[in-house]
């Protein structure tokens, strides 16, 4: 996983990558389950928007990493015991979009 | 002398009926010129900043035409107007509509300011209205006050105190000299008008604290009652948080309930300097 085998990634992408592993981390502090859910929820939202998301629109992106982080933040305190996620809007969302 | 009293109370008695005549004349032209009026609308261009991210494309300006006869005469009442008629996915932040809330503020024609207190120009058929510059928009014209409430956070803006109250249980009491020392900052209402025009901040968001958190600062140094003023003085001592402001004065400028931030923050520049640091 060494920096010279890997593709070289620009500075939005280390990003993205970093916000995903703080998501993992701040799972581990959450019990057995909850923590699994907080990975399956986060790696389906992360895997979509990979697919879904232009990577050259990166206005949106820097959007979306903004929200992330807010969110990161409000799961890092202790108080906040689970994830849970609605998703009703996957399928809305996607109809509109051509 | 008889006829000539006659003679003067007929002339005014004509000349009250001819009054009267002009004043139903004058009610029938209104009558008439009213419904003129409305048929000719007087048609304005608000020019609205738009970006949707459940949708992402470029931002855009989307024109909208209003008709200022049955309209309010506030920036805000157009901006209702047109969310309720035109356009419902129209996002903007708004709650008191009488300039006490600060969640209206907007860039309205290149100049920040509540959206409340802001008169819809009359000048030209065109305003534009932009969200507050330099913010992160969060959708259309609500734009991510995180790191400015961070700041205001950071100046730590409640009373401490290292003795306790003389009466324990009872309010500290301060003079009226005293309390006259607050008048020009308590009234900030946070809405950030007057940090989001300032160029100093633009460049230095993160570093440097900006006109609103540091009056707000100076609010507290002031207090009589706070017995942390050295501390509060030392803790914003910092060649960014404090001394990116370069007395520009766009905050004064900007300021929508007439505030002067740029002269607390000299205030407490003052005296940095009088404490000898």
């Amino acid at each position: 996983m060494g920096a010279s085998g890997g593709p070289r990634l620009s500075g939005m992408q280390k990003e993205v990558l970093s916000l995903y592993r703080g998501f993992l981390r701040v799972a581990r502090s959450k019990s057995a389950e909850d923590r699994r859910k907080i990975e399956s929820v986060v790696s389906a939202e992360f895997r979509q928007n990979s697919k879904k998301v232009d990577r050259k629109s990166f206005l949106y992106i820097e959007y979306l990493l903004r929200r992330g982080k807010k969110q990161l933040d409000q799961l890092k305190s202790p108080d906040t015991v689970r994830l849970s996620s609605l998703n009703i809007g996957a399928s809305e969302t996607k109809n509109p979009n051509p | 002398m008889a006829t000539g009293l006659f003679r003067r109370a007929v002339s005014r008695i004509s000349t009250a009926r001819f009054m009267l005549a002009r004043a139903h004349a004058s009610e029938a032209q209104a009558q008439q010129v009213e419904p003129k009026a409305r048929s000719s609308p007087t048609l304005k261009t608000f020019s609205i900043y738009r970006w949707n991210p459940d949708s992402p494309s470029k931002p855009e300006l989307q024109e909208y035409k209003i008709d200022l006869k049955e309209c309010g005469p506030m920036v805000l009442d157009a901006l209702i107007k047109i969310k309720n008629e035109f356009d419902p996915t129209l996002t903007f932040r708004r709650s008191c509509r009488e300039g006490i809330c600060g969640s209206c503020a907007m860039n309205i024609d290149g100049c920040n300011g509540l959206a409340c207190l802001t008169k819809i120009p009359s000048a030209g058929s065109n305003t534009t209205i932009t969200p507050l510059p330099h913010m992160f928009v969060i959708k259309d014209l609500v734009v991510d006050m995180t790191n400015f409430y961070n700041q205001y956070k950071s100046i730590e803006p409640w009373l401490k105190r290292k003795t306790p109250a003389s009466v324990p249980g009872k309010e500290i009491l301060q003079s009226k000299k005293d309390r006259a020392k607050l008048d020009g900052m308590y009234e900030c209402i946070l809405c950030a008008c007057c940090s989001t025009s300032c160029p100093s901040y633009w460049w230095n968001p993160e570093s440097y604290l900006g006109p609103a958190a540091l009056l707000h600062a100076n609010r507290w140094i002031s207090d009589s009652r706070d017995e942390f003023t050295k501390e509060r003085l030392d803790a914003i001592n910092d060649e960014f948080k404090l001394y990116r402001c370069h007395t520009i004065l766009n905050c004064a400028r900007a300021c929508p309930k007439g505030l002067n931030p740029g002269k607390q923050i000299t205030h407490i520049k003052q005296l940095q300097l009088s404490s000898g640091n």
